[in-house]
Formats: C-alpha cells, structure tokens, sequence
C-alpha cells in the first residue's frame, strides 16, 4: 500500500526529536481524528533554517510526510520554506494513497504553523503566510 | 514468505490440514452438481448432507435446520432482512447492540431506510450489554432482537441466555451472530434458546467462502437468494461442495477439541495480558477480563498511532490488528472501543491479538518485547508523550 520511499521515511526517520532552543514550534492536527504533527525550526540570522525537526502522532504516512517536510525545508531560507507544499511532499515520496493524502497536507500546515510562529516571534511578516487554522479537521476534539 | 508469528486469528485462520485434506476430492474427482440425479451428483449431495450432520450436532440442533450460505456476513444480512419482512404484519421495531459487527450494523442501517425502527443498545465500559436497558427498550412491536455472542474486536462473551430468556419472555425472534464464538467456545441453540445463528467456516480453521445460518424449525423467514431449490428452496445456488466439506471436517475437529484447545489458548492469552500490563505503563486491557475468548487480547497505548505499531509488528513478522481509524480508512476508530467509553485519543492506540492453539510462548515472549520496543520508539515520537512527559497531558488511561 505504501511506497518504498513512504517506507523508508517511516523505517527511519529522518530528523525526528525535540529541538533545544528552537527558533519557533508548529503543531497542527489532533489526536481526536488520529494525528498531530509538531514541527521544530532552527533558523539563523539569515532566516536559513539551519535545522528543522518533527514529532508526530499517527500513521505510517503521517510520519513519513512529517520526515520527508522536515527534509525539504531544510537549508531553506523561510520564505522558500513556504513553497513547500502538500504536493511536493506527496510527490516526494513518490505518492501517498488516497486515503493518506491528508497527511501531506497536515505536513504542510506544521511547517506553516512553525513559519508562522517564527514570524510571530521575530515581528516578520512573511508574504503569502497565513495564521494556521486549528488543523485541518472541523469536527471537535482537543485542538493546538 | 518469512516465518511469521500469526496473531490475527479474528480475522482469518489458517486452515486445518485435514479439512484441506478432505476437500480436494470435490474439486476434480466428486464434481458433480449435488442437485443432479446421477451418482456423480449424489455424492456430492451425500458430502453435503455430512457436513450438515456434523455442524448441526456441533450446536445441538436438528441437520434440517442448518442453511450453508456464502459467508458470515450473508447469514447475518439473510436473519435480519428476512425475519424483518416476515414478521413486519406484527412490528417494525428491531433491537440491536451498539458494538455489533457491521454486517448487523450495515443491514440494519439498511432496514432503516427500508422504514423499520432501531434501537442500539449499550454497552458497559467492558463491552458487556446493558441487559437493563434491553428490558427497557422492549416494546410491543418489536419483532427481532439481535445481538452477537461474542465481540470480534473485544472478544466480549455476552449473556446469551439472559438476552434470549427476554426475547422469549416477550414473544421475540432472537438471533445472535455467532461468526467469533463457534467452534471455540460452546454455543448451543437449544440451552440457551437460540432462534437463528451466523458462523462462518474460516474463523474455525475451514476453507473461507461459507457459513451457515441456523433456523429453528417453525421461524417462518423466507429465502433471501432465490432462484433454486437449494438449501430446502431458501437458499438459492449451487453447493460450495469442496467448501461444506472442509466446513465440517473444521467443525468436527473443532467440536472434538474445543475443551483443550481452549484451556491452552486461555493460558496463553493471561500469560501475554499479565506481561504487558507488567512491562508497558499507560496501556488498558480492553473488554472484560474474564467473560472473554480464549484467544482474544486488544489493548490500547497512549500517545501512538495503531497503523504505525501494526506496520512496526509486520517488520518483525507479527501479524496483528487494530481498531485504528488509519487501518480502516475512516475518520472515526473503532465503534466497538467507542461505545466502552474510550476516548477516541486511545481507540487510534489499539492492538488486537488473537491466538491460536498453533501459537507458543516463545513466540509470546518475543512479541511481548517487540511491543514493548515498539511502543517505546513511537512514544519518543510521538508530540502527546513529549507533552504528557512535560506534565501537559493526559494518559486517558
């Protein structure tokens, strides 16, 4: 069900733990509806993310887009960070199933959420960047 | 393939060898239809009539009374649907369980839209039914009362003679689907009342693609196949022959070993419980200790995922299920955990195991630590745990 690079991703992830420090923390999803992923940036005076990592609650694929985002936005400045979609982490992994697409986006909403928080943070205000919402479920639960 | 430690048994079995044994006749050398007149024919009839012998000795009923069908789930949507439209002059209400397998659930979705009226009944947080609330929700029009002998998610035994006495009490057809429990605990239709039954062969060790739905004699539900004479004119089709066969060779070993293999598989099941709850903190048995299967075991773990740990259990040849919302592809877990009351952070946490009488401690021993392994890494993932470690959160367990 699950392609080789999903796999891979969930095996071993990459950059997966807490960052000490961070420059800013996202965390979307909820545990209700069976996901959250938090996603930590560390990024220098530059505004290089210098490090970026990731905790996650859920399936093989949450995980795997959690692992594969963290990959992407590394060694990107944060604007270029925000261009890192949904489909580019889908694509990335070459492909997620049907069901699992959601996970790529929720992927993308954490990196949001950390983008955001850094803006927040540092008194930025990156083009194109919105508040993150509470997550892409609607219905209910305990909310980040 | 690798070798892997089989601990899904819920789901399917592998088949006994004799059963596979014994049916391979009926594929190239007894072929014959069993509706056909010549001797080819009768003696697939003659095989037929065996194993309908056999499966209705297993559950103290009469051979005429046993009607193979395709499945389980057939047997299932047959009793309900049919003893729905027969009995409609008399009611339209239909009462069920909240955690029932979902071709009870599914059908009677079904006989909503078709204008009949449901009512789900409870369960106490160990799966157990409300048998109060079963009382209550009697009414004079309520032609049907459905509830499965046992749990497939919980293994929850529930009080079939308690539910049938009131079902009698109240001049009410009673079914139960009994796809979990026959072949491994005693289920008998007479001693407890029962008016029709679901099984399903390769829950026993027998070939998949047959079941059977027993009707005590003067149950007046009509056929829900139609277009042959078989099966008494209520069940329409050609014989699955080499599959009937291997039904009651299934049924018959699983009748003669039914005490032993129980006690083993038992021992078995507490040996596991007792190390996990011993070795993991944060998890929760689910269902009631005791009134369970043998070989049933499900337990939630705060603060992971079940497809991650299933994924995990399948890289370490486990073979196990969960009542996740990522393995069913839906958005909600498990109704079966939900209607115990669990919240739904820990029903996403649930791994069910089921034994069988082919499974060691050994093979327990190395399961019990590949969970514990397991379970750990995904914590250390896991944003819940990092949070209930900073004191943010609940365990919920």
């Amino acid at each position: 069900m699950y392609s080789e690079k999903v796999m891979d991703h969930f095996t071993n992830p990459r950059n997966m733990g807490e960052l000490e420090n961070p420059s800013s923390v996202g965390t979307v999803g909820n545990a209700r509806c069976g996901d959250i992923m938090r996603i930590y940036l560390d990024v220098d005076e530059n505004r290089v993310i210098r490090q970026c990592t990731f905790k996650t609650f859920g399936c093989g694929a949450a995980v795997a887009a959690s692992s594969m985002a963290t990959e992407l936005v590394k060694g990107k400045t944060v604007e270029e960070a925000l261009l890192v979609t949904n489909k580019t982490v889908m694509e990335a992994l070459d492909g997620l199933p049907p069901v699992k697409v959601h996970c790529s986006l929720l992927a993308e909403e954490a990196i949001h959420a950390a983008l955001w928080d850094y803006a927040q943070k540092n008194n930025l205000k990156i083009d194109g960047l919105q508040k993150p919402g509470n997550g892409i479920h609607e219905d209910g639960g305990e909310e980040y | 393939m690798d070798k892997v430690i089989y601990l899904d048994n819920a789901a399917t079995t592998r088949m006994l060898p004799e059963a596979v044994e014994g049916m391979i006749p009926y594929f190239a050398e007894y072929y014959g239809n069993a509706s056909s007149i010549y001797r080819l024919g009768q003696e697939s009839r003659k095989a037929v009539s065996r194993a309908r012998e056999i499966i209705a000795e297993s559950i103290h009923a009469d051979a005429s009374e046993i009607y193979f069908t395709g499945s389980g789930s057939e047997a299932d949507n047959w009793a309900l649907i049919e003893a729905a439209r027969s009995y409609a002059s008399k009611g339209k209400h239909i009462i069920t369980s909240a955690i029932e397998h979902h071709a009870v659930l599914h059908t009677c979705r079904h006989l909503e839209k078709m204008g009949f009226e449901i009512t789900y009944v409870d369960v106490d947080e160990e799966g157990i039914l409300k048998l109060e609330d079963l009382r209550k929700a009697v009414r004079p029009d309520t032609i049907l009362i459905s509830v499965m002998f046992a749990n497939n998610e919980i293994g929850t035994l529930q009080p079939i003679k308690e539910i049938a006495a009131i079902a009698k009490e109240n001049d009410i057809l009673f079914h139960t689907d009994a796809v979990q429990a026959y072949g491994h605990v005693p289920v008998y239709v007479d001693e407890l009342s029962i008016d029709m039954l679901s099984a399903s062969s390769h829950k026993l060790k027998g070939p998949k693609g047959v079941g059977f739905l027993y009707i005590r004699k003067g149950v007046n539900i009509r056929a829900f196949i139609h277009g042959g004479g078989q099966e008494r004119n209520r069940r329409a089709g050609t014989e699955n022959v080499p599959g009937i066969v291997g039904f009651g060779i299934a049924a018959s070993q699983a009748a003669a070993c039914m005490d032993q293999e129980a006690g083993y598989v038992a021992s078995l099941r507490d040996y596991l419980i007792e190390r996990i709850e011993k070795e993991i903190p944060y998890c929760r048995l689910n269902g009631h200790r005791t009134r369970r299967l043998p070989g049933n075991i499900n337990f939630s773990f705060s603060f992971i995922e079940g497809e991650s740990l299933l994924i995990m259990l399948d890289q370490k040849g486990i073979c196990a299920s969960s009542g996740s919302a990522c393995t069913s592809g839906a958005l909600d877990p498990s109704h079966v955990l939900l209607a115990t009351g669990l919240p739904h952070e820990t029903a996403h946490g649930s791994l069910r195991l089921t034994l069988s009488g082919e499974n060691t401690r050994e093979e327990l021993d190395y399961v019990v630590d590949s969970i514990k392994e397991i379970v750990g890494r995904l914590r250390q993932m896991s944003p819940l745990y990092e949070d209930f470690a900073k004191g943010k959160g609940k365990a919920y367990v």
